[in-house]
């Protein structure tokens, strides 16, 4: 283990660092979107758009993101469809999340109680006023726990963007180790690299996760 | 005779299979109290869900102050609004504040001037001694307080019919009187026309007109109050009263 | 256009050879499932005893193995391995060594969570009759956790399987490689293979995955239905 190549690394290390964070953010975000339109559709029931947002879900749930990016990285160019790798990462991440999100969003909406709709229902809320005052506020509170889940496994994904060589953390690592036969040194890298994104961040999504379910629940 | 506000004909309800009420035929009049009794599995909660639409029935009318309930879910949402219904479980919005959850049906529902909806609530809330408590949260509340305000919360829409639906069964023992009281003295004093079910006998006793007794999802009798309990009509009645204790 | 890409999955013995990949990637998943499965049990309970330490090392466990993304954890073990304790494998033996570990770590949570999800009723009920803590988990407490774990179990299974994609990156002969080498060698006579091979390989995964993501959604929708009544 040498300290100076590991030094030596640090800089490129630090493009790819703050790649993954970016390519991750954008994902995350971009899913959280998708997802919620989806379990939107789905929640309402709205024709026709909510079947396609369940075939979307099972396709690309049950599907590796590796898979996904192949795709649009090397056969939609065959068709005339051509992306930058950077651009295919956050379309693939986007298509993978969303339906994670979707399932998030809808399990919240379905752990509300049917005690709580009926109550609604009883004092005459329509059902546009029963998501929005009911279901809406504590779906999403339930839904919580799933959307830590999802967040942390989408950053972890993006390590799988190496395999159409955009130069996030993993891809940086596998290249110097190409490069340098280095493999301990970088590897360490790469291991605190993640590190430092996940551990503060699953911490923060535990204590969010504790106070809303001591807050908004306890009927 | 008085008017009779709610009239049901040749309801008939089954869960795929399972027939679960059999030809339910009653009405209500004005200001009367009709209490259900029967053994548990006899249809009673599944009866009275029907008068508020939240069961789908196969057969049947409904009829409510002199229309012709169409079930459908549209129509259902207005009269839920002349129907006011409280849940074993009571059910308050756990998101909500207390006078929220009161304010939501008169605001939103009815579109009512926040400030007089407002000073209803508190007028409410101060009739079942709560009104300190219009800012806390449900889970603030023991469960008696909050059944107190799932009460109010149905009576803040003014209806003109009350379902009650074992609204004392999770409550511990001593927070049963309070809740009781409170329907009592809607029925003695408001003269609120309603349908109750409930496992408590002595209360059921004093408060109802009427009872309609129900077994396996049949109506077997329907029976001024004093003669039920003194001299029920049917053997199964008999028995049910036997097997209660009060 | 003078070929279909299509008709170069019918080309030779394409077909066949892609199913032999897909196989070498369902073989390295499934041992690497039931190996994986048995360790996160025994991790698992043993997180439910009252052993610090003991907590604390299989936390760790769990934790190095949930933070470090897969891709990485397969490299560390590549290139450790056979470096520093001069353990060489076989990649596919070393992709089914990483994902049993993998499985093990996130069984243990799984286990861990259902074990504790049993009323605590329950347990003073069976130490109250006089059972061994033996008798306590295997008459009381595992049979009841089971219907909390195996939809979990499904959705891991699913996920383990998903990730078996990435196997190529080490250079084990799975169904993604075999395509990739049919793709490069069909290139000039079909310029469009690249669509249909990749297409099959979706559908291979989705047709193991789908049913069974499937299965684990009925089996937690029923639970939770028995559970409200």
């Amino acid at each position: 283990m040498s300290w100076a190549i590991i030094q030596q690394s640090l800089p490129m290390f630090g493009k790819g660092f703050v790649l993954t964070l970016w390519l991750s953010f954008v994902g995350i975000i971009g899913s959280i979107i998708v997802g919620l339109i989806c379990s939107l559709f789905q929640y309402f029931k709205v024709p026709i758009l909510h079947q396609i947002a369940s075939v979307y879900v099972e396709i690309s749930r049950n599907t590796p993101l590796l898979i996904q990016l192949f795709f649009l990285y090397y056969a939609f160019p065959v068709i005339g469809i051509k992306f930058g790798a950077e651009l295919c990462g956050i379309i693939g991440l986007i298509f993978l999340g969303g339906s994670y999100m979707a399932e998030g969003f809808t399990g919240g909406f379905n752990g509300v109680s049917k005690g709580q709709v009926e109550s609604g229902k009883a004092i005459g809320l329509s059902r546009w006023q029963l998501a929005k005052y009911v279901v809406f506020p504590q779906g999403f509170s339930l839904s919580v726990p799933a959307m830590a889940a999802n967040i942390i496994f989408l950053i972890k994904e993006t390590s799988i963007f190496t395999v159409i060589a955009i130069p996030e953390l993993t891809n940086t690592a596998l290249d110097l180790i190409g490069m340098y036969y280095r493999s301990n040194e970088y590897l360490l890298v790469l291991v605190i690299g993640y590190a430092i994104i996940l551990v503060p961040l699953s911490i923060v999504l535990t204590l969010l996760e504790r106070r809303v379910r001591y807050g908004a629940f306890g009927n | 005779m008085a008017e009779k506000v709610l009239q049901v004909e040749h309801l008939e309800k089954s869960y795929q299979k399972k027939h679960v009420l059999h030809d339910i035929n009653f009405s209500v009049a004005q200001g009367e109290v009709v209490t259900l009794l029967g053994p548990s599995g006899s249809g009673k909660s599944t009866l009275i869900r029907c008068l508020n639409g939240l069961e789908v029935y196969q057969k049947g009318t409904i009829t409510f102050e002199g229309q012709k309930i169409i079930p459908t879910e549209k129509n259902w949402q207005q009269i839920r609004q002349k129907i006011g219904m409280v849940f074993q479980s009571y059910d308050l919005f756990p998101n909500l504040t207390v006078m929220d959850n009161i304010l939501l049906g008169p605001t939103k529902v009815q579109k009512k001037d926040k400030a007089t909806a407002r000073s209803e609530a508190l007028a409410l809330l101060k009739s079942v001694e709560l009104d300190d408590y219009a800012n806390a949260y449900p889970r603030e509340l023991s469960g008696g307080q909050k059944q107190r305000v799932a009460i109010v919360r149905a009576l803040a829409l003014h209806p003109d019919f009350m379902l009650f639906d074992e609204v004392t069964a999770s409550l511990d023992p001593e927070m049963v009187r309070g809740v009781l009281t409170i329907i009592e003295n809607l029925a003695n004093r408001d003269n609120m026309t309603m349908i109750v079910v409930t496992h408590e006998m002595n209360f059921a006793k004093q408060i109802a007109d009427r009872v309609l007794f129900l077994q396996d999802g049949r109506i077997l009798e329907q029976t001024p109050s004093e003669q039920f309990f003194t001299a029920p009509q049917t053997d199964r009645a008999k028995v049910f009263l036997d097997s209660m204790d009060f | 256009m003078a070929h279909s890409g299509i008709s170069v999955l019918l080309e030779g013995t394409n077909f066949m050879r892609l199913l032999g990949g897909l196989w070498v990637t369902v073989k390295i998943a499934a041992v690497a499932l039931i190996a994986g499965i048995i360790l996160g049990i025994a991790l698992g309970v043993l997180r439910t005893f009252k052993n610090r330490p003991l907590r604390i090392v299989l936390r760790l466990y769990l934790e190095f193995f949930r933070v470090v993304p897969t891709v990485v954890l397969l490299f560390l073990f590549y290139y450790i391995l056979p470096k520093q304790m001069n353990f060489n494998l076989p990649a596919d033996q070393l992709a089914t060594l990483v994902f049993a570990l993998w499985v093990g770590a996130e069984m243990s949570d799984i286990v861990r969570g259902a074990l504790i999800s049993v009323p605590k009723h329950q347990i003073e009920s069976g130490k109250a009759i006089g059972l061994s803590r033996f008798q306590l988990y295997w008459y009381v407490l595992i049979p009841q956790s089971i219907n909390l774990e195996i939809p979990a179990t499904i959705n891991l299974a699913t996920r383990v399987i998903k990730t078996t994609s990435i196997l190529l990156l080490i250079s084990v002969m799975d169904v993604i490689n075999i395509g990739q080498q049919i793709i490069e060698a069909n290139n000039h006579t079909y310029p469009t293979g690249v669509f249909w091979v990749y297409g099959l390989i979706f559908l291979f995964y989705f047709l193991i995955d789908y049913p069974l993501s499937w299965w684990a959604k009925r089996l937690e929708k029923k639970r939770l239905e028995r559970e409200n009544g």
